[in-house]
C-alpha cells in the first residue's frame, strides 16, 4: 500500500489512514486474527480498483440481518455499501424497481460471472414448488439457485437462512429451509443469529477478500472465530455460575447483582455464538440479551431458538469440563512418600535388624559357656 | 528377701543421652500437634485417618507389650514356675508398652481433652470394638501397675501395703490375663468394621479376633527372649539361654497354629488365588511368612534353640512378622479407595521413634533403681 | 474338671461363639419414615450451586489452595467440605455421560448408610442415627475424636478437621443438625432446595427409589419431567431428554442400601462407588462383638475359671518365693 493508494483511499472514503487501520485492526480482532492480517485486508480494500460485487437476496424474514447491518458504526452503511463493496443488488436498499432491477441484477451476474459475493437473508420456502415466497414472479427457490450458480461464496446471513429462522419451527407449514439445504454440494456460510452480528458477516467478507478463501467452518457451515465456543465458555456471568449463584427469579436480588442467568431458562450453555465477547453492534456497555439481566434465547442455534421454550433449563454442553473440577480421585491431602520419610522409615528398621544382629553375635560369643554353666 | 535386685550401675551413658535427645526430637514434634492441630505434623488425610500413631503405638505397640500377659499365663495359668524369675522385666516392659500405647491413643485423640467421654457409662456403644479395646486397655494398664507395684514397695520397704496387696494380687494377675486375652483379639476385631478396605489377605473378617489374640501372644513370649537376649548382651546380664529356649518352643506351638488358621481361612474363603497374584499384596504376605517361618525353622531344630543368638534372631524375626501382619492390615495394603495414599512425614515417624526412645530410656532407669531383675545370685 | 479340659472348653467355645453368633445380626432395615436425596448424575451439570450452598447452610469456610483465591478449591472432602462435585473424565472427554471419551459429574457426601458403619464403631455414641428419619448426626460434646468413624464409613466420609488444634468430625447432617433443622421444619436440604436441575432431589427414601427407578425404565433420548426440589411438592419440573443410565440405583442394596441415591450413565466403580456387598461389615463386627461380650457372660465366665486357677498357683510359690 503506497503513499499514493492511501491519499486515493482517505478521498474516496473519506476517512483518515488513521480511522481505516482502527477498522481494520477490529475486524482481525474479532476474527482472533493479527495485525499482520488487519494491514493485508486494509491493503486488499486500499489496493482494490474494482470493489466486490454483492449480489443481495431476501427470502421470508424481517430484514433483520440488513437493519443489523444498517447500525453498524465500523463502518457505517453508506461507507460499506458505497465505497467498500458494491452492492448491485438488494431489494430493500436498491432505490430502483422492477424490471429494471432485475435486470441490472441479471447483468451484474453475467458481468461479474464467478467473482461475485451471494448473501442470502431469509429462509426459503419449498412447499408446492416454493410459491409461498416469490420475488419478480419468481419463486425464492429459483432465485437462489441461479444466483448460487456462479457466486464466488455464498453467505447464509441470519437465522432464516442458516437454518431456516422461526419460519422452521412446527408446524412450518412453507417447509422453511436454508441455503444450504437447497443447495447441495456447495459451500454456505452460515453466520446465524437473530438478529446476526453485523461483524461476524463483515469479518467474513473481509477474509474473503484478503485471503481469497472462505475462513475455517465448523460442521455446520459457520466460521470458528464466531461460533466455535459456546456463549457460556466466554459470559461474564460464568464465574457465578462455577460459583452456583444464581438469579432465582427477575428483579430478585441475585438477579440485580448480575448472578446467572442458568435458571430463567438461559441457553448460553448450549448456543454457539461470540455474543459474550463482541456484545451486539457498537451500543456498548453491556447491550446483548444477557448484558441487560435477560436470558439467552438461543437464537443463533439451531433447535434451541424458536423450538425450546424460552424460560426451559438448557443442557449445558461444556465440552471440556473446566480444570476446577476435581477428578474421581483427586483427594484432599493425600500424600506420596518423602524421600526423608522414607530414608527414616529405612534407618529404623535397619536400627532394630542391626541391634538383633549384633546381639546375636555378642550371645553367640558367649554361647559356649553358657552350655557348660 | 527379695529374689530380684535392682541393677544400680550408672544411669547416663553415651546411649542413654543419644535416646534422651531423640525423646526430645519427638516431643517437640508432639507439642506442634498439640499447638497447630494433627494436620501440622502428620500425614493423616480423608481415608487414612489412623496413621503409625494408632497402628504403631497402639496396634503393634501394646502386641509388643504382650510380655507380661505371655508369662502370666505361663506361670499362673499354666504353672509353670520356673519362668518365675522373667515375670517382673516382663511386666515392666508391658507397663511401658501399654502405657505408651495408652499415651499415644491419647494423643492421636482428635478431642483429646474430653477423653474422659469413653468413661462415662452413658455414652458407651456396646456395638462397638474400640469401646471394648479402649475401656480393657485402660484398666490393664491400672492392673499392669498393681501388678508391678510391689516392685516399687519393695524398693520402698512398704512390707504392710505389701502384705495386703500379696494377698488380692491372684484376682489382679486373673484380670491380668482377661484383659489382654479381650482386647489383643479385639484389636483384629477393628479391622471387621473397616471391610473392603483391609485387603482380601488380610480381611478375614470372623477371624480376625483369633490371628490377633494368637499374634499377639507369639509377640508376647518373643519380647521376653528379645529383651532377655539384650539385658544379657547390652546390660551385662548373665545369659537367661536355657529359660528362653523354653518360651521358644510356645512360640512354635503359637506361630504353628496361626499359620494353619491363616492358611485354613484363606482356603475356606477362597483366596488361596490372591497369594500367586503377584502383586504388592501377595509379596508383603510372601515376606510376613518369611518372617514367620523364619522362626520355625530355628526353633524347631533342638541345636538351634540352645544357641542365644539364634534364639534372638527368630524372636525378632517373630517380631517384625507380627508387627508386618498388623502394619499390612492396617497401613499398607489397607486401601480406602482410588486417590487415597499414605505415608507418615518424618515428624510423625519422630514422635514414635521418640516415644519408643523414652520408652526404653524408662526401661534402663527403672531396671537400675528398682528390683526388676531377677538376681541370679539369690537364685544359685 | 481338670485345667486342661477347662483351657480346652473355654477355647472351644469362644470359637463356636464367636463364629456361631458371627452370623446373628443380620442389616439394618430402612427407617420408618427414612429421607434422603437422589442424585442425578446425568441431570447434573457441575455449577457446583450445592456446594456452596452446603457451605454457607454449614458455615464451613472455602478451601483455599495457591494460585486460585477466587474459588473454593476442595479436592474431595475434609473438615471444611461436605458435599463436592467430582467429575469422572475419559480420553478426550468430550461427550457427557459417555464412558469412553466422556465425562460425567458425581457427587460426594455422606450417603447416609441404612446400617451405618460409623455409628457402629463409634464407641461414645458421638454418630447416632435417627429412628424415625435415618439421618446420621454427629454430635461434638460427645466425641473423643478416634476418628474410627471414617475408618468405619465404606464411602470415607467422616472428616476430621486435622488443620485445628481444636478440630471436630465434620459430615453431612443432611441439614438437620441443631440450629439448623431443616427436615425437622418439613423443609429441605440446601443442596436440593438450590440445585437448578434436579440433580439433587430431596424426599421419602421410598418415592425417591421409585422416581430412580421410573427413570432407568425410561428410553434414552425419552422426553420426560424430572421433578426439583423436595419430591412431595416439587418445583416446577426440567423437561430433557432422558440419558442411558446404567440399571442400577446406588444405594438400593449396598452394605444394607443408603438412604442418598445415586444413578448415573457410568458404572458406578468407574465413579470412586467401593466395592460393596449387600452385608454391611458393621454387621458382621457387631455379629463378632455380640458373639464374644453378650452381656459379658464369656468373659465374666473366663475370669472366674481364671481367678481359680491363677489362685491355685500362686499359693504354691507366694510371696514371689519359689
Amino acid at each position: 500500500m503506497n503513499e499514493h493508494d492511501i491519499e486515493r483511499l482517505e478521498r474516496r472514503l473519506g476517512m483518515s489512514r488513521r480511522d481505516f487501520m482502527k477498522f481494520f485492526a477490529g475486524l482481525a480482532a474479532t476474527m482472533g486474527l493479527s495485525s499482520f492480517a488487519a494491514e493485508a485486508m486494509a491493503e486488499a480494500v486500499a489496493v482494490q480498483r474494482k470493489r466486490p460485487v454483492v449480489i443481495w437476496l431476501h427470502g421470508q424474514e424481517c430484514t433483520g440481518p440488513s437493519e443489523t447491518l444498517l447500525r453498524a458504526e465500523h463502518p457505517t452503511l453508506e461507507r460499506l455499501l458505497l465505497d467498500m463493496i458494491s452492492l448491485d443488488y438488494h431489494q430493500t436498499l436498491d432505490t430502483g424497481a422492477g424490471h429494471q432491477v432485475e435486470a441490472a441484477k441479471e447483468a451484474s451476474m453475467a458481468a461479474n460471472k464467478g467473482q461475485y459475493l451471494l448473501v442470502v437473508e431469509g429462509s426459503i420456502p419449498t412447499k408446492d414448488g416454493g410459491i409461498y415466497c416469490k420475488i419478480a414472479n419468481k419463486t425464492m427457490l429459483e432465485h437462489t439457485k441461479e444466483a448460487a450458480e456462479n457466486a464466488a461464496a455464498i453467505i447464509a446471513f441470519g437465522s432464516c437462512a442458516s437454518w431456516g429462522g422461526v419460519q422452521s419451527s412446527g408446524p412450518n407449514p412453507t417447509e422453511a429451509k436454508g441455503v444450504h439445504e437447497i443447495l447441495p454440494g456447495k459451500t454456505v456460510v452460515n453466520l446465524p443469529g437473530c438478529p446476526p452480528n453485523p461483524y461476524n458477516f463483515l469479518a467474513t467478507v473481509m477474509h474473503f477478500l484478503t485471503f481469497g478463501k472462505l475462513p475455517a467452518l465448523d460442521a455446520q457451515g459457520r466460521p470458528l472465530f464466531a461460533y466455535g465456543r459456546l456463549i457460556h465458555e466466554n459470559c461474564y456471568r460464568r464465574p457465578h455460575f462455577d460459583a452456583g449463584r444464581f438469579a432465582e427469579e427477575f428483579g430478585d436480588e441475585g438477579h440485580k447483582q448480575g448472578y446467572c442467568l442458568y435458571k430463567l431458562g438461559c441457553k448460553g450453555p448450549e448456543t454457539y455464538a461470540n455474543c459474550s465477547v463482541i456484545e451486539f453492534n457498537d451500543i456498548s456497555g453491556g447491550t446483548w440479551p444477557i448484558g441487560v439481566g435477560h436470558p439467552c434465547f438461543g437464537c443463533a442455534e439451531k433447535g434451541v431458538g424458536f423450538t425450546k421454550p424460552l424460560f426451559s433449563l438448557a443442557d449445558v454442553k461444556t465440552h471440556t469440563p473446566p480444570a476446577m473440577f476435581p477428578e474421581i480421585s483427586q483427594r484432599q491431602g493425600s500424600s506420596g512418600v518423602g524421600t526423608g520419610a522414607a530414608l527414616l522409615t529405612g534407618a529404623v528398621v535397619g536400627a532394630v535388624v542391626g541391634a538383633t544382629a549384633m546381639a546375636a553375635k555378642k550371645l553367640n560369643s558367649t554361647g559356649d559357656s553358657d552350655k557348660q554353666g | 528377701m527379695s529374689a530380684y535386685k535392682p541393677l544400680g550401675s550408672r544411669i547416663v551413658t553415651p546411649p542413654f543421652i543419644a535416646l534422651g535427645v531423640i525423646a526430645a526430637i519427638g516431643f517437640f514434634f508432639l507439642a506442634m500437634r498439640f499447638i497447630y492441630g494433627m494436620g501440622s505434623v502428620t500425614n493423616l488425610n480423608g481415608a487414612h485417618a489412623w496413621g503409625i500413631w494408632v497402628v504403631y503405638d497402639v496396634v503393634v505397640g501394646t502386641a509388643f507389650a504382650c510380655g507380661g500377659y505371655a508369662l502370666a499365663i505361663t506361670v499362673y495359668v499354666l504353672n509353670k514356675g520356673k519362668y518365675h524369675p522373667l515375670i517382673r522385666p516382663a511386666l515392666l516392659a508391658s507397663l511401658l508398652g501399654y502405657a505408651l500405647g495408652g499415651l499415644g491413643a491419647f494423643f492421636d485423640m482428635g478431642r483429646w481433652w474430653q477423653f474422659y467421654n469413653i468413661l462415662l457409662p452413658w455414652n458407651w456403644n456396646f456395638n462397638s470394638v474400640m469401646l471394648e479395646v479402649g475401656l480393657c486397655v485402660l484398666t490393664y494398664i491400672l492392673v499392669l501397675v498393681i501388678e508391678f507395684s510391689p516392685a516399687v514397695l519393695e524398693h520402698f520397704g512398704a512390707k504392710k501395703l505389701l502384705a495386703v496387696l500379696n494377698k488380692m494380687l491372684f484376682f489382679f494377675i486373673a484380670i491380668g490375663v482377661l484383659l489382654p486375652t479381650m482386647h489383643q483379639s479385639s484389636l483384629g476385631s477393628l479391622l471387621i468394621a473397616m471391610g473392603y478396605k483391609v485387603n482380601p489377605l488380610w480381611q478375614t473378617w470372623q477371624l480376625q479376633p483369633l490371628l490377633a489374640l494368637l499374634t499377639a501372644l507369639c509377640m508376647g513370649f518373643s519380647i521376653v527372649v528379645f529383651e532377655g537376649s539384650f539385658a544379657t548382651a547390652g546390660l551385662r546380664r548373665p545369659s537367661e539361654t536355657p529359660l528362653l529356649k523354653g518360651l521358644g518352643m510356645a512360640i512354635v506351638g503359637l506361630l504353628g497354629a496361626f499359620l494353619a488358621v491363616r492358611f485354613i481361612t484363606l482356603l475356606v474363603q477362597g483366596k488361596l488365588g490372591l497369594l500367586f497374584a503377584f502383586d504388592f499384596a501377595s509379596f508383603m504376605f510372601l515376606v510376613e511368612t518369611v518372617l514367620f517361618v523364619v522362626p520355625l525353622v530355628i526353633l524347631l531344630s533342638p541345636k538351634r534353640r540352645e544357641n542365644g543368638g539364634q534364639l534372638l534372631i527368630a524372636a525378632v524375626s517373630m517380631l517384625l512378622g507380627g508387627a508386618l501382619y498388623r502394619f499390612d492390615a492396617f497401613l499398607i495394603t489397607f486401601a480406602p479407595g482410588v486417590g487415597y495414599s499414605y505415608f507418615p512425614s518424618v515428624p510423625e515417624i519422630m514422635v514414635t521413634v521418640g516415644l519408643i526412645a523414652f520408652e526404653i530410656m524408662a526401661y534402663l532407669v527403672l531396671v537400675k533403681l528398682f528390683p526388676v531383675m531377677h538376681d541370679a545370685g539369690h537364685e544359685a | 474338671m481338670k485345667r486342661r479340659d477347662f483351657l480346652k472348653a473355654a477355647i472351644g467355645g469362644t470359637a463356636v461363639v464367636a463364629l456361631g453368633e458371627a452370623e446373628a445380626r443380620a442389616n439394618l432395615e430402612p427407617a420408618p419414615e427414612a429421607m434422603g436425596m437422589l442424585y442425578d448424575s446425568t441431570l447434573c451439570i457441575g455449577c457446583k450451586a450445592c456446594v456452596s450452598a452446603c457451605k454457607q447452610t454449614n458455615g464451613m469456610p472455602p478451601v483455599i489452595e495457591e494460585g486460585n483465591p477466587q474459588f473454593d478449591s476442595a479436592r474431595d472432602l475434609s473438615g471444611d467440605t461436605l458435599n463436592v462435585i467430582k467429575v469422572y473424565l475419559n480420553g478426550k472427554g468430550e461427550h457427557k455421560d459417555t464412558v469412553s471419551d466422556g465425562y460425567a459429574f458425581e457427587k460426594r457426601s455422606c450417603m447416609h448408610c441404612v446400617d451405618p458403619g460409623c455409628v457402629s464403631v463409634c464407641p461414645v455414641t458421638a454418630m447416632r442415627r435417627d429412628p424415625k428419619t435415618g439421618i446420621v448426626s454427629y454430635h461434638a460434646d460427645a466425641c473423643i475424636g478416634c476418628r474410627n468413624c471414617t475408618m468405619g464409613c465404606p464411602y470415607n466420609v467422616p472428616q476430621f478437621q486435622y488443620n485445628q488444634p481444636f478440630g471436630q468430625i465434620s459430615k453431612c447432617q443432611m441439614c438437620n443438625q441443631a440450629g439448623v433443622g431443616r427436615i425437622d421444619k418439613g423443609g429441605m436440604t440446601a443442596c436440593s432446595e438450590v440445585c437448578p436441575t434436579g440433580a439433587t432431589l430431596f424426599g421419602p427414601r421410598d418415592a425417591l427409589m421409585k422416581e430412580a427407578k421410573r427413570r432407568l425404565a425410561l428410553k434414552a433420548g425419552e422426553v420426560t419431567q424430572f421433578p426439583r426440589g423436595d419430591i412431595r411438592h416439587p418445583f416446577h419440573p426440567h423437561e430433557k431428554a432422558a440419558a442411558t443410565y446404567q440399571q442400577h440405583v446406588w444405594g438400593e442394596k449396598e452394605a444394607g442400601g443408603t438412604n442418598v441415591l445415586h444413578i448415573s450413565a457410568i458404572p458406578f466403580d468407574q465413579l470412586g462407588m467401593p466395592p460393596l456387598g449387600e452385608r454391611s461389615a458393621a454387621s458382621i463386627s457387631e455379629g463378632v462383638q455380640h458373639g464374644l461380650y453378650s452381656y459379658l457372660a464369656l468373659p465374666a465366665v473366663a475370669l472366674a475359671g481364671l481367678t481359680y486357677l491363677v489362685r491355685r498357683n500362686t499359693n504354691g510359690h507366694k510371696e514371689g518365693e519359689e
